[in-house]
């Protein structure tokens, strides 16, 4: 907060307010620093996590107390440097000129510390003191890199903390470092980076033009380098601010210069290399690192995949081992047993207030909570990985693959933990940090086919088909996927123009895992998921509860029944009646259901021998196959559509995904019933 | 120091080369150059297995480049 002026007014009032005034730290550094680890030690489970306005990245804040003094640390997102690129660089950029923290802690690692000095080059040009956080010292020792705090800290000239975030050690010295320049301001002038010197020239020229119109509170010469390495923002704010005569002037200068972001990046590394020089000791050259004799399986281009393949399906399998158990723990230990309890307490109550009660609003509900084992290791699988590094190799070796299908690397970790459950497929998108690919990825995402539908689909394909089960079985849970390939060429196509997402990604170093990092990580997770995907799933649960008793009390002459009748000339076109309908319907709140609803409407309950005989008796193999195939493309659950919401910031996308997918199911559906009836 | 001019896509594994230029528009270069792919700049390549991403040593770094965004920085090996 920009509390600093008044505190500095008069001497006496300083003394006064300076030891109560609150201070802000902002923590920035690139990705893949240990960034979240230093924030997580510094605030504990003191923070919150919310979204920075307008954006759908991830924003948290947190506070603390020292020396009876309070400090918020907003951390901002990871950021290579500081061009308008992407969301996470405006977001840093845009809060240390406008919010103006008391001072900006910097995370670099010292394992890769020259390409990690370039967002302090960039840092330094901006009107804020700067604390450097020597990360990963062990990691960089491990890599044979012998890098010299001391050394550091004299070339620059702000403080340089070494640390080793993991252990815990070094982050106190950190915070007591910004706490010290915060309040007594740096100790001496930073040593700047400066542009090379054959464009020094035509800097200063530009300065002089536009000086008079930089809007506040940008500072001149920060935007004059903008200019000059071509930031779309900053050009966009001085046409705007620029009369036309002198923007003529600027621009032709510009234009001139086109290829200047060369010589401001040179002369970036030149000052990396004048600051480094004396304090980074290299191993000789040709010395194979951890990493690298790590990388020569993971990242080889069969053994890798191989290694996948066991990896996921170690996931998979401590979801078969702990999940299941534990789901059916919660079901019914949770569920049933508060199940039970709400309809002796509600026995005397209305029955209307028990229906709404225990099967509308837990009937949702609870299988949310039922799924929350299995969400719990998804997350931690990802947040696992992703920490000590190997998320990355994932998408090296998977990039091919998905490149064939117009998508990225990244997103084929989230999509393939899409066959537990499409909601940590849809938040585990995170990771993929183009805008555009992270966005296709949701959209395709319910088109994984998740272990709710995979179970339905099994049931009715015994039932329909009951000598070709297992090839049903995996035909269908393998159409959707050659939809989800199919629309991934159609939408790159249309969104992006052909122009394939580019695939540029720095492969981490590989570290232990941080255990702390990573419990957080899952528990944030999940406490957005119940926060936010919460209200939707319940309200929806309730809606289509209302929906199958209103106004009769009977499904068969509820609204949903009537919605199901006035769909039947939609339902003809794929051989079904009215009840499969309703079925699929249902299955809105959760696939699953689709099973329960079918029990209800042939009044067989939960027999699956009674409901085979009676849906075999209405309705032929092709229908069968026509509302499998519809079931399978149709619409995600609500806590998948919750989620996407929730992801994508807007109900746009989600209109989107349930018109798109709606579509699908329908054509799906019709042509499986008419070509079917053909062959069979 | 002469050699041949070609895209790093066209690099050999354990080979090691330096930039000398970055075709593409502001979005893609910004984003090089912080990853250190300066022209001058000396790469090595790690992994080229002559189809789909490759990965470059940079740096002390090591990055993943689809074959795309490879063919865009020209090197002299």
């Amino acid at each position: 907060m920009p509390t600093s002026q008044v505190a500095s007014t008069s001497l006496a009032a300083g003394a006064v307010s300076s030891a109560t005034r609150s201070i802000t730290i902002a923590l920035t550094g690139q990705p893949n620093v240990g960034k979240s680890t230093v924030f997580n030690m510094l605030t504990g489970l003191n923070q919150h996590v919310g979204n920075w306005p307008g954006k759908t990245v991830e924003r948290r804040e947190g506070t603390l107390e020292h020396h009876g003094r309070l400090v918020h640390i907003v951390d901002l997102p990871g950021a290579y440097c500081l061009t308008a690129a992407s969301p996470e660089e405006t977001i840093t950029r845009d809060y240390v000129i406008r919010e103006r923290p008391d001072v900006v802690m910097a995370v670099i690692n010292a394992a890769s510390l020259e390409r990690n000095l370039y967002l302090v080059a960039e840092l330094l040009a901006l009107p804020v003191p700067l604390v450097l956080g020597l990360n990963m010292m062990d990691v960089a020792k491990q890599e044979g890199l012998d890098v010299e705090p001391a050394v550091l800290e004299a070339a620059i000239g702000i403080p340089v903390i070494p640390m080793v975030a993991a252990r815990g050690e070094g982050v106190h010295e950190l915070l007591d470092a910004a706490l010290k320049v915060a309040q007594e301001g740096p100790a001496r002038e930073p040593n700047r980076p400066e542009i090379r010197p054959d464009h020094r020239q035509v800097l200063a020229h530009l300065q002089e033009l536009i000086a008079p119109f930089v809007p506040a509170p940008y500072p001149q010469d920060w935007v004059a380098l903008k200019l000059l390495e071509g930031d779309a923002e900053i050009t966009a704010l001085m046409r705007e601010h620029l009369p036309p005569e002198v923007w003529e002037q600027v621009h032709d200068v510009l234009h001139e210069h086109e290829d200047a972001i060369i010589a401001v990046a040179s002369g970036r590394y030149d000052w990396i290399r004048r600051m480094t020089r004396a304090a980074v000791k290299r191993p000789r050259a040709g010395r194979i690192t951890r990493t690298q004799r790590i990388d020569s399986v993971v990242t080889h281009p069969f053994l890798g995949l191989l290694l996948l393949a066991a990896v996921l399906a170690g996931i998979f399998g401590l979801t078969y081992a702990l999940g299941g158990p534990m789901q059916r723990w919660v079901d019914e230990h949770v569920v049933h047993a508060l199940a039970s309890w709400l309809s002796v307490a509600l026995a005397g109550g209305p029955a209307w207030l028990s229906g709404l009660v225990i099967d509308g609003i837990l009937g949702g509900v609870g299988t949310m909570l039922t799924f929350l084992p299995i969400l719990a290791i998804f997350f931690a699988s990802m947040a696992f990985l992703e920490d000590v590094g190997y998320m990355a190799r994932a998408a090296y070796v998977m990039d091919r693959f998905m490149h064939a299908i117009g998508l990225h690397g990244k997103s084929f970790m989230p999509l393939f933990l899409g066959f537990g459950c499409n909601v940590p497929a849809i938040m585990g998108s995170r990771i993929i940090e183009s805008p555009r690919a992270r966005l296709i990825t949701i959209l395709l995402a319910p088109l994984v086919p998740c272990a709710a539908r995979l179970a339905v689909l099994t049931t009715l394909a015994q039932v329909f088909f009951p000598e070709h089960a297992a090839i049903v079985t995996w035909l269908l849970t393998g159409l959707p996927l050659v939809v989800l390939a199919l629309l991934g060429v159609v939408t790159n196509k249309l969104l992006l123009g052909g122009e394939p997402t580019a695939f540029i990604m720095e492969m981490p170093l590989y570290h232990q895992p941080h255990w702390g990092t990573i419990g957080i990580a899952v528990w944030q997770r999940i406490l957005s998921f119940l926060r936010k995907a919460g209200t939707v799933i319940l309200s929806v649960s309730m809606i289509v509860w209302l929906l199958t008793v209103l106004p009769t009390g009977e499904i068969e002459t509820s609204y949903m029944g009537r919605i199901g009748l006035w769909l039947e000339p939609v339902g003809r076109l794929m051989g079904l009646g009215w009840k499969p309908l309703v079925a699929i319907l249902t299955s809105f709140v959760a696939k699953e259901n689709a099973l329960a609803t079918l029990g209800v409407l042939y009044n067989v309950g939960e027999s699956a021998g009674a409901l085979g005989q009676a849906l075999q008796a209405e309705l032929s193999p092709a229908s069968g196959l026509a509302f499998l195939v519809a079931e399978m493309l149709f619409i995600p659950c609500v806590s998948t559509l919750a989620v996407i919401k929730q992801e994508t910031g807007s109900w746009k996308w989600v209109g989107v995904n349930v018109a798109m997918l709606t579509a699908i199911s329908l054509v799906g559906g019709i042509a499986a019933y008419h070509l079917a009836s053909m062959v069979l | 120091m002469s050699g041949s001019e070609m895209t790093l896509a066209e690099l050999a594994p354990g080979k090691t080369a330096t930039v000398l230029a970055l075709d593409g528009g502001h979005g893609f270069v910004g984003r090089m150059v912080a990853l250190g792919f300066t022209p001058g700049s000396t790469v090595s390549m790690v992994r080229n297995p002559g189809a789909g991403p490759v990965i470059v040593g940079v740096l002390d770094t090591q990055i993943a480049l689809g074959r795309g965004e490879a063919q865009r920085v020209r090197v002299r090996a």
